[in-house]
């Protein structure tokens, strides 16, 4: 398996949002990559936000990958959020419905201020 | 930071028609918005509701009009099951898969109907499915094919399908060797489901998708196909709040339809013959 073309910071934004910046492929081979910047985001993080401005490619794989976090953030009882989703990437999640499951927003603002509610 | 970037990121850049020097230059959010991502014709056109036609060999029903479930929204435990086939070095991830797609249908186990397009698997493709469930009654559903590339596709199920969720096949280079996989993410659809799946579903599932792959394997060229079964319970939690999928339960629809198929045939005759004698 190939090196996963990806990274993924965490910043920190108050006291409980995390914001995790995504830049490159989003495919099955980057589960230790989100799931390291899921643990850097640490429990005290009641709201993740990921933001996929820089998502160049995504398989089905990736989808799957999501899915996992989203159930490992569920348990934890935290809410996930995205945005800067292309026009694309957001029929996939609609497609997938994962949009159910992960609130979309267009911008990092209004992805702070809905999970702030 | 979590990651470095690996030696992917530049063939990427190539693959989407940048030299080398662009793909260095420009920011990720640049590329994304200037170029369209090179998964573009690998996932399906968004869909609300399936649409299908009749296709010979199979019921057909049970699909149109459904909307496709993830694992988002089935029921169950949800499983990641993976089938994993070592097919030797001689045969490229891409060459397995290229088969795998285009005779996908071939590698079933007897007594289940795979009935999809006559291309082979394409993104959009909707297949129709008649699976032998015992008793002499063929559950009627169907997927839909979410996403195809060279090294992999995914299926996607539809409501009423035994479970929520997606398979996906792929192939990619483990050493000198071709590893093949089929992997299941999955929830139970609804509690009938999920009641089967505890009580000999998950055996069942496991032997289907290890004679799929040993099919495959012997297509291959494999001598003797040696498939390895891993399952891992991802989530015990049910989600109760998704019961209600009981409603397009396949499984229970295609006992009804079974039934009923000999009245409805009694009713086409006797209509037929009422407007021929009109």
């Amino acid at each position: 398996m190939t090196a996963p073309a990806i990274t993924m910071d965490v910043r920190r934004v108050g006291d409980s949002v995390a914001v995790v910046d995504i830049k490159g492929e989003v495919t099955a081979a980057c589960e230790p990559v989100l799931m390291s910047a899921y643990e850097a985001a640490g429990p005290e993080t009641s709201r993740l936000v990921l933001n996929f401005a820089g998502l160049e490619y995504m398989n089905s794989g990736g989808i799957g990958m999501l899915v996992t976090l989203l159930v490992r953030a569920n348990r934890q009882r935290q809410q996930l959020a995205a945005y800067g989703l292309s026009e694309h990437y957001r029929e996939i999640f609609e497609l997938t419905r994962l949009d159910e499951a992960i609130i979309i927003y267009e911008t990092e603002e209004s992805a702070l201020n809905g999970v702030a509610r | 930071m979590t990651e470095t970037a690996g030696p992917d990121k530049v063939r990427s850049a190539e693959e989407i028609g940048l030299s080398a020097r662009e793909a260095a230059a420009a920011p990720p959010e640049g590329a994304a918005e200037t170029a369209p991502p090179r998964d573009v014709a690998s996932w399906a056109k968004k869909v609300e509701r399936l649409e299908v036609e009749q296709r010979d060999g199979v019921r057909g029903t049970n699909v149109a009009g459904r909307r496709l479930t993830g694992p988002v929204q089935g029921f169950g435990k949800m499983w990641q099951k993976t089938y994993r086939m070592n097919v030797g070095p001689q045969i490229t991830p891409e060459q397995a898969i290229g088969v795998w797609r285009q005779h996908f249908p071939e590698f079933w186990p007897k007594g289940n109907r795979f009935a999809g397009a006559l291309t082979g698997v394409n993104p959009g493709d909707v297949a129709l499915l008649d699976l032998a469930i015992g008793g002499g009654v063929k559950l009627s559903t169907g997927v839909f094919v979410l996403y195809a590339d060279s090294e992999s596709f995914t299926l996607m199920t539809p409501q009423g399908h035994m479970f929520a969720g997606w398979i996906t096949f792929m192939a990619e280079r483990e050493g000198d060797d071709t590893m093949v996989q089929a992997q299941v993410l999955m929830r139970a659809n609804d509690p009938i489901y999920e009641l089967g799946m505890m009580f000999g579903g998950h055996r069942k599932e496991d032997k289907f998708w290890t004679a799929t792959l040993t099919a495959l394997g012997q297509r291959l060229g494999v001598p003797d196909p040696v498939v390895q079964v891993r399952s891992t319970c991802v989530d015990s939690k049910r989600q109760w709040r998704h019961a209600g999928n009981i409603w397009h339960n396949s499984a229970v629809r295609s006992v009804f339809q079974t039934i009923a198929a000999p009245f409805n045939r009694m009713l086409r005759r006797d209509k037929g013959a009422t407007s021929s004698t009109a």
